[in-house]
């Protein structure tokens, strides 16, 4: 992670956990996540104030509300931008962002790809339950083709996205996937994300009991094995035809990309777990070198030598 | 040869050419000159939107006009008394601007049949009666400058590009210019160039020697420095001096600034030249569109910087939702607004004032901002550090307006002494503020401060004030989300209150207003404030009074203005949009503010102005007699 840190007090869960009532259905996987980041945030060895949730608008976009850290609940599809100026500001902060299929992925599409491009020191956690819950129960960019919601009665029309595709095409340097209901996965892979140098992405699938219940109960039951891909460094895998041994460090994507393709298949399992960890300078890291390298050439900026560039000339005294 | 020398009081100056012809460094050099020189000076550069609009048409040619004189001067100046045109198009393009009597000199390289009828023209206008009114100095400047750069060896394409640099020469003699100052900075802008770096230069030698040698011009003109001020003075241009402004309130504030900005003209250059500075702690960040630009900048606000972002109106009409979002977070923040002509891509590099009622209303819901205008290039220094000594002292979001014409417009500016300029107070949270009733002090990120209604800023790192703020209605005080009806209302009231508490810390308006006997009042705001001057000047040297104010400040309005405003029989206000301030004025203050528009994408004439506001005078005196 990025904060620098004092020796951290010891807390507990109990003290990530603000005054505020969580207002999520009954049921609905949102809780579970926030239980798992509440009890995992203490593991992270910082102080509280150092830490910053933002999000955008939608279900999961309230997450910050019940964190006692520093938090902002923004615009909708926005929250990576806001939080590309709160990394860049500071470099003291751990920088999370909470957001949506809809929030991430519609709205907000353009700023999460180019967040993942630059970079920037955050860590986006993706709910995805492939469905509009604020809204009350429409399609969303990541609902499967033909649905029917209260917006497509005769089914949606649109191609989904695959939000782990998406980001590996956007070359982002740290792409996972885990479940809701897994706590030791999802625990596992937010320890992993949290602990990456950039912009880490995690897609969470997420269960919406009231608008879209069930969508990811094939990967959750007892038969859960046969549907999913646990992903391990050196796992042997089969996509397109050819088989290797998986390597979240490859720096190419290409392979990394036709295993997230891999459940284009319905037959085929989802693969969950780290797609890819690879390292690369921060976009941050670097802005704040390049304030660092003038400061150090140049010596820090005298503003009066500023105004005063440039053709001048001096009138000795008044004129009349 | 030397000619005789004739004294001038001020002079107005077009250089127009090709798009590709360099006129805007020719436009910027002689004023240069003229700077250091000592006159006064206003500078209305006038350039296509294309890049390279098609070459010889009447939309591709760029100007470049100055106005320089012995005394201060408000504006670039109505009618040039002096055109440099370099083909048919640019001569075409600017003659009626002239004044009778003009002196046009004129590069016959490209009076060719062809680009004569490019432009419309059946007959050569220099061999025609149609320059019949003017003093014509029809030379060919190409052809003499590929002669004096013949030695370096360039193609004769290249070769012509200088020919610029000789009209520069030539007109730098005319006014009893040295050009030492541009052959260091040709030497200094081709140093990795060196052929082109010396064909420059060697084009500039010539074209003053031409002056200087031949017979071509009789006379030669002298205009005087103007009396000024003893202190130091540079050129500016608005984009810099706004520049400038921002980096100086990071020092005033010792907050780091960080700029999010996408590229729009005419806002650019500000990007441009804030991301020079990081030396002063400015971090510049190009986002993929206005929206993370703005995000961005709430963003850094929020982590305790000073954020700011730089657009035109197109750009703010995609900021919307994101100033909401700092106006109901309560947040700093420093958003330009470069108005340009609208609507939609409209002008781009034209100037207009249309973007005033988006300013102060383009948001859903009641979301106030302050809205400040800067009136002159120099201006948006001071303009820039007043946004934000609001936004952080009042924790709002600030909407600070320019345009097209104080953006690349010059003027001399007295350079400020920095231990002069006022601190900025960021006044971080530094402990809880708020007594929870068991004993315990706990922090309550909306309890404001009893005077201004400014809400504490917190900022991460802050250990115990750890809080959530967002774009949700917060409950008054404690912040937590709150749908109470009685509780909206409240908030909503209380953030309209704080803005316009803000007029608590104006100075009171200045009224110029000499005879102390004027029935009209004329009301400006922004880049107007040349131009009304002049007019003004024009009005009273006519023998008629008449007052003048101008505002920085549109939201909140000064607390004195509606007592200024029903001293006067009739108040006019002169806009470059369709009437935005007057309707305010006149929603505000029930007085019958007369509006006068123009929206050409150009600076109000003075002369123009001056007898729109004689006309004012006249039916006022006749009303009151
Ligand atoms: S609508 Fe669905 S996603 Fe939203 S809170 Fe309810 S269950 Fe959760």
């Amino acid at each position: 992670m990025t904060a620098i840190d004092l020796p951290a007090p010891t807390l507990t869960a109990k003290d990530f956990s603000s005054d505020q009532e969580v207002r999520w259905c009954p049921g609905c996987g949102d809780y579970a996540v926030l239980k798992a980041v509440q009890s995992f945030l203490p593991d992270l060895g910082l102080r509280r104030e150092n830490i910053v949730f933002v999000s955008g608008i939608g279900c999961s976009s309230r997450f910050p509300y019940y964190l006692d850290t520093y938090g902002m609940h923004s615009i909708h599809g926005r929250a990576p931008s806001i939080a590309t100026g709160i990394a860049t500001a500071r470099e003291d902060l751990s920088v999370w962002v909470v957001t949506g299929d809809g929030d991430a992925l519609s709205i907000g599409g353009n700023h999460l790809i180019h967040a993942l491009r630059r970079n920037v020191n955050m860590t986006i956690l993706l709910f995805n339950n492939r469905i509009y819950g604020l809204t009350k129960g429409q399609y969303s960019p990541t609902s499967e083709t033909g649905k029917v919601t209260k917006s497509t009665p005769l089914g949606s029309i649109d191609h989904p996205f695959n939000p782990v595709s998406l980001a590996l095409g956007a070359e982002a340097t740290f792409v996972a996937r885990t479940i809701d209901s897994d706590r030791k996965h999802l625990t596992a892979v937010l320890a992993a994300a949290a602990a990456h140098r950039g912009t880490s992405f995690v897609e969470i699938y997420q269960n919406c009991p009231i608008f879209n219940d069930g969508a990811f109960e094939a990967l959750k039951g007892p038969a859960a094995a046969d549907h999913l891909l646990r992903l391990e460094p050196g796992l042997e895998v089969t996509a397109a035809g050819r088989t290797w041994a998986h390597d979240p460090g490859e720096i190419d994507p290409s392979r990394q990309f036709a295993l997230s393709r891999l459940d284009a298949d319905p037959d085929s399992p989802v693969p969950v777990g780290i797609f890819r960890q690879v390292q690369r300078p921060t976009y941050d890291d670097q802005a704040r070198a390049q304030v660092a390298e003038a400061i150090a050439t140049r010596g820090r900026g005298e503003l009066q030598d500023l105004l005063d560039s440039g053709d001048t000339w001096t009138v000795p005294s008044d004129g009349v | 040869m030397s000619s005789t020398v004739t004294e001038l009081d001020r002079v107005v100056i077009r250089f127009a050419g090709d798009s590709g012809d360099g006129m805007q460094l020719t436009g910027d050099r002689f004023t240069q000159e003229a700077a250091v020189f000592g006159n006064d000076l206003s500078t209305l550069p006038n350039f296509p939107a294309e890049i390279r609009a098609p070459q010889g048409t009447i939309p591709g040619v760029s100007s470049f006009q100055l106005h320089f004189a012995n005394y201060d001067i408000l504006t670039p100046g109505d009618r040039p008394d002096v055109l440099v045109a370099m083909n048919p198009a640019a001569l075409k393009a600017n003659l009626t601007d002239l004044r009778r009597g003009a002196t046009i000199i004129v590069d016959t390289h490209d009076f060719t049949a062809r680009n004569l009828a490019k432009v419309g023209y059946d007959v050569n206008p220099l061999e025609d009666d149609t320059l019949a009114e003017f003093a014509v100095h029809a030379l060919d400047l190409t052809g003499m400058t590929v002669e004096a750069v013949k030695e370096f060896g360039l193609s004769r394409k290249d070769a012509a590009r200088s020919k610029n640099m000789f009209a520069l020469g030539l007109v730098s003699w005319l006014y009893g210019r040295d050009v030492d100052g541009s052959e260091a900075h040709l030497a200094a802008k081709f140093a990795t160039k060196p052929a082109i770096r010396d064909a420059n230069i060697a084009a500039l030698r010539a074209g003053w020697s031409f002056g200087e040698t031949t017979e071509t011009f009789a006379v030669s003109y002298v205009v005087k420095p103007a009396p000024v001020r003893a202190g130091r003075y540079r050129n500016i241009t608005g984009n810099t001096a706004l520049s400038y402004g921002l980096v100086a309130a990071g020092r005033l504030s010792g907050l780091p600034v960080l700029m999010g900005a996408y590229p729009i003209t005419p806002a650019s250059d500000i990007l441009h030249e804030l991301s020079k500075h990081k030396s002063f702690g400015v971090t510049t960040f190009q986002a993929e569109d206005e929206i993370a630009a703005i995000g961005a900048a709430v963003g850094a606000s929020f982590a305790g910087a000073l954020g700011v972002t730089a657009t035109s109106g197109p750009g703010v009409a995609l900021k919307s939702e994101a100033m909401g979002l700092a106006v109901m977070t309560e947040l700093p923040l420093v958003v330009i607004d470069v108005q340009r002509g609208g609507p939609s891509t409209g002008l781009p590099t034209k100037t207009e004032q249309s973007d005033l009622l988006q300013a102060m209303y383009g948001r859903n819901g009641e979301a106030p901002m302050p809205v400040i205008a800067a009136q002159s290039p120099s201006d948006c220094f001071d303009a820039a550090l007043e946004a934000a000594r609001i936004a952080v002292t009042h924790r709002t979001p600030v909407m600070l307006l320019s345009d097209g014409y104080l953006a690349n417009g010059s003027e001399p500016w007295a350079i400020p002494d920095v231990a002069t300029l006022p601190r900025i107070d960021p006044d971080f949270a530094t402990g809880p503020n708020h007594d929870r009733g068991d004993g315990e002090r706990d922090f309550w990120p909306y309890l404001r401060d009893e005077d201004t209604l400014a809400r504490p800023w917190a900022i991460p790192g802050t250990p115990g004030l750890e809080h959530r703020i967002g774009g949700l209605e917060k409950g008054e005080g404690h912040g937590n989300i709150s749908y109470d009806p009685a509780n909206h209302d409240r908030m909503v009231r209380i953030r309209a209150e704080k803005v316009r508490r803000i007029a608590d810390s104006l100075p009171p308006l200045e009224v110029d207003d000499p005879s102390g006997e004027a029935g009209v009042l004329v009301i400006g705001w922004g880049s107007t404030y040349g131009p009304i001057g002049a007019a003004c000047r024009r009005v009273r040297a006519a023998g008629h009074a008449i007052a003048q104010v101008h505002l920085r400040h549109v939201n909140p309005l000064p607390h004195d203005l509606g007592e200024i405003l029903r001293r006067y029989d009739r108040v006019v206000c002169p806009e470059m949009n369709l009437g935005q301030l007057s309707r305010l004025l006149r929603a505000e203050y029930l007085i019958d503010v007369r509006p006068i528009t123009t929206v050409r994408g150009l600076p109000f004439g003075a002369e123009a102005l001056a007898a729109d506001l004689l006309a004012h005078v006249t039916t006022t005196a006749e009303a009151t007699a």
